[in-house]
């Protein structure tokens, strides 16, 4: 679990080009949208693409993504409860 | 008061140099590629803007070049942000970005289409960035020319200016393709002449881009 | 100084000629049907031109092998504009303006065999277009985002009035690509069915292609006019409407202001069928007090046609126009934004003699435009 959340913050920190951000300042608990990373649409459309190229996991209807990247412990748990 | 459109600022960015109103700027570590470079420009100025990641190297370039114009010049303090337009053009529109998103589509096996870089594949993306960074809520348009055409940008902006609607404008040719990259960005006000004020002050005219720009 | 909007041409799957537009929309028929391509497993619903039916209209005035599908497209609906009115773009008076938002992008993607890669380049998409007509002035190109062709429209009226051209031909045009389709699709803004613009029910965009072209001229070619026009940003998101509409209410009120028309009689509305664009034009319309005025959206019928949008929908409002026609905004069942609107459910005639156009696009763009008749 620890080294998916690693890989994880690794893969958001590269694909959402979230340069000037150093893993160890991501809460794995905090939010990702809003207030905690700031992140936006675009970035959420993007952890879609993620979470199906590294993952090989698709999300079938968009609407579940909200709860999905509520954080980063409960994208690890969708990803761990998904796996093929 | 006569108020004329004049150019109050000017910046010019090219094989890894730069120039503000026609002074060379020192660049801590130019012999880079083009997208390092970008990066090192962005710390030198201390933007702390970290949306400038998620840009592409056109709209990167954008943002560093009309940063340039209206941190360097002696236009007023006060004026109406929904009356700053932005005109620009350029010769090969978001064709690097282009290429970029259709790496991701050309292979079947590792077909992952990234909202990220086709949101970039539009030229008028830039003028996007750079009217939200500094809240330029103006008139908007993007050209497509073979090079850069002064007499042209200067009608279509003088038009603008003669309007109520319109005060400023950014206006400027960007390009990028591949390594070949330039930018070239002029802010325009229309203000009091004899209050000139320090920095550039010149007339709007076609041949003064002209000469400005070469 | 006035300019005039005269001669027009519609290059869609509905037809070659506007006429035939006119007549398919009368007919309520629709260009969006579900399609498979060779790229995709996925079956997607957008309007394509046949490529038998574009070659056998093109194999009548050239050759079909020299141009690509975009060129052809321009060069026909060019040709009509010109023909129509005896423009001729060898004069120095006269210019050729092109909006599109990918031009030639399936060169880029490697679709023809024996086309040279520069034709990617939007310079020279557009040269190989003027040089059909021996255009004396390299044509112009606008590129910016889903407003291109509206935004053509309004720099040719600035062009003529400031006294640069007498004559300004706008043609607006793009394809749908592999490019395209695989890019809307992973913004999760494309429909599987008929978009339904403003409906409760709508699931957003379906891609379309066109080519439509416009004269306006200085000339009293017509009885209508485009009184005025402006575009105004967001500066909100590069990708998102703004939530409260400010760039499409500042467009729209710049616009009305300058026209010093009385009154809009209806609105030709941008309308793509996603959620928040729809959401966004409902409350700019609200905010300018324009939600009760008839409105439609062509984009059920033709789909989003990108950078030929502005100028297809202003030539089929400058014909609702003159033939007092309100047109039924095909795909609206019912209410389904914050802010009602009165959109159009039949098509019915009705006297009518001013329009309000607007379009918004990628990078927080907006613009509105007025068209009147003299």
């Amino acid at each position: 679990m620890s080294n998916l959340i690693e890989t994880l913050k690794a893969q958001i920190i590269e694909q959402l080009n979230l340069a000037e951000l150093k893993p160890e300042d991501i809460d794995p608990n905090a939010p990702l949208f809003g207030d905690g990373l700031g992140l936006d649409s675009i970035d959420a459309l993007e952890l879609i693409v993620l979470l199906e190229k590294h993952h090989g996991i698709k999300i079938q209807d968009p609407k579940d993504a909200k709860a999905i990247f509520a954080s980063l412990q409960s994208m690890a748990d969708y990803i761990i409860a998904n796996k093929k | 008061m006569i108020m004329e459109a004049t150019i109050v600022s000017y910046c010019k960015i090219k094989n890894n140099t730069v120039w503000v109103n026609g002074e060379k700027i020192n660049i801590d570590n130019n012999s880079v590629d083009f997208s390092a470079f970008l990066v090192n420009l962005y710390r030198q100025m201390n933007l702390n803007y970290p949306k400038f990641f998620k840009m592409d190297n056109l709209c990167k370039l954008g943002i560093l070049a009309a940063e340039m114009v209206i941190q360097n010049n002696s236009k007023s303090e006060n004026f109406e942000k929904d009356k700053v337009a932005i005109f620009l053009a350029n010769n090969s529109s978001s064709i690097e970005t282009d290429r970029n998103h259709i790496k991701t589509i050309v292979n079947k096996n590792d077909y992952f289409p990234s909202p990220a870089v086709f949101v970039y594949t539009l030229p008028n993306i830039i003028i996007g960035e750079i009217a939200i960074k500094h809240k330029f809520t103006g008139e908007n348009a993007f050209f497509v020319s073979e090079t850069f055409d002064a007499n042209f940008m200067h009608t279509y902006a003088s038009i603008a200016l003669q309007s109520r609607h319109t005060t400023d404008a950014v206006c400027g040719w960007i390009n990028v393709d591949g390594n070949e990259y330039e930018a070239f960005m002029y802010y325009i006000e229309k203000k009091n002449l004899n209050k000139a004020g320090n920095g550039l002050n010149t007339h709007h005219t076609a041949e003064m881009i002209y000469k400005l720009y070469n | 100084m006035i300019t005039y909007l005269g001669a027009n041409n519609i290059i869609s799957p509905l037809g070659f000629t506007t006429a035939q537009n006119l007549e398919a929309l009368a007919r309520g028929e629709v260009a969006v049907k579900k399609q498979q391509f060779h790229f995709s497993e996925s079956i997607f619903c957008c309007s394509k031109i046949e490529d038998s039916t574009l070659n056998s209209y093109f194999s009548a005035i050239s050759n079909i092998t020299t141009y690509t599908n975009l060129e052809k497209m321009c060069i026909l609906s060019i040709q009509d504009v010109v023909q129509q009115s005896g423009i001729d773009l060898k004069n120095k008076e006269n210019l050729l303006i092109i909006s599109t938002t990918k031009g030639n992008i399936d060169v880029l993607e490697g679709v023809y065999k024996n086309m040279d890669s520069n034709r990617a380049y939007l310079p020279v998409f557009a040269k190989t277009v003027g040089n059909y007509f021996g255009c004396a002035i390299t044509p112009l190109v606008v590129s910016n985002a889903c407003i291109s062709g509206l935004l053509a429209i309004i720099a040719g009226k600035r062009l003529i009035e400031n006294g640069n051209y007498k004559n300004i031909i706008v043609c607006g045009a793009d394809i749908v690509s592999e490019f395209t389709l695989s890019g809307f699709k992973s913004f999760n803004a494309l429909s599987d069915e008929p978009s339904k613009p403003f409906d409760k029910n709508r699931t957003g965009i379906n891609l379309g292609e066109a080519a439509s072209g416009i004269l306006l001229s200085s000339d009293e070619i017509s009885s209508i006019k485009i009184s005025a026009g402006n575009s105004a940003n967001d500066a909100n998101h590069i990708s998102g409407p703004s939530r409260n509409g400010d760039g499409l209410f500042n467009a729209v009120t710049k616009t009305l202001e300058d026209s010093k028309t009385e009154t809009v009689d209806f609105i030709s509305a941008h309308g793509t069928a996603t959620e928040f664009n729809d959401e966004m034009e409902s409350v700019a319309f609200s905010r300018a007090k324009l939600d009760h005025l008839p409105l439609n959206s062509l984009k059920g019928y033709y789909g989003h046609t990108l950078g030929a949008a502005g100028v297809l929908e202003s030539v089929i409002a400058i014909n609702s126009l003159a033939s007092n026609t309100l047109i039924k905004s095909m795909g609206f069942e019912l209410q389904g934004t914050s802010h009602e609107l009165n959109v159009i459910k039949k098509t019915e005639q009705k006297t009518i003699n001013s329009c309000l156009k607007t379009a918004s696009g990628f990078g927080g763009c907006n613009a509105a435009a007025i068209f009147e008749k003299v």
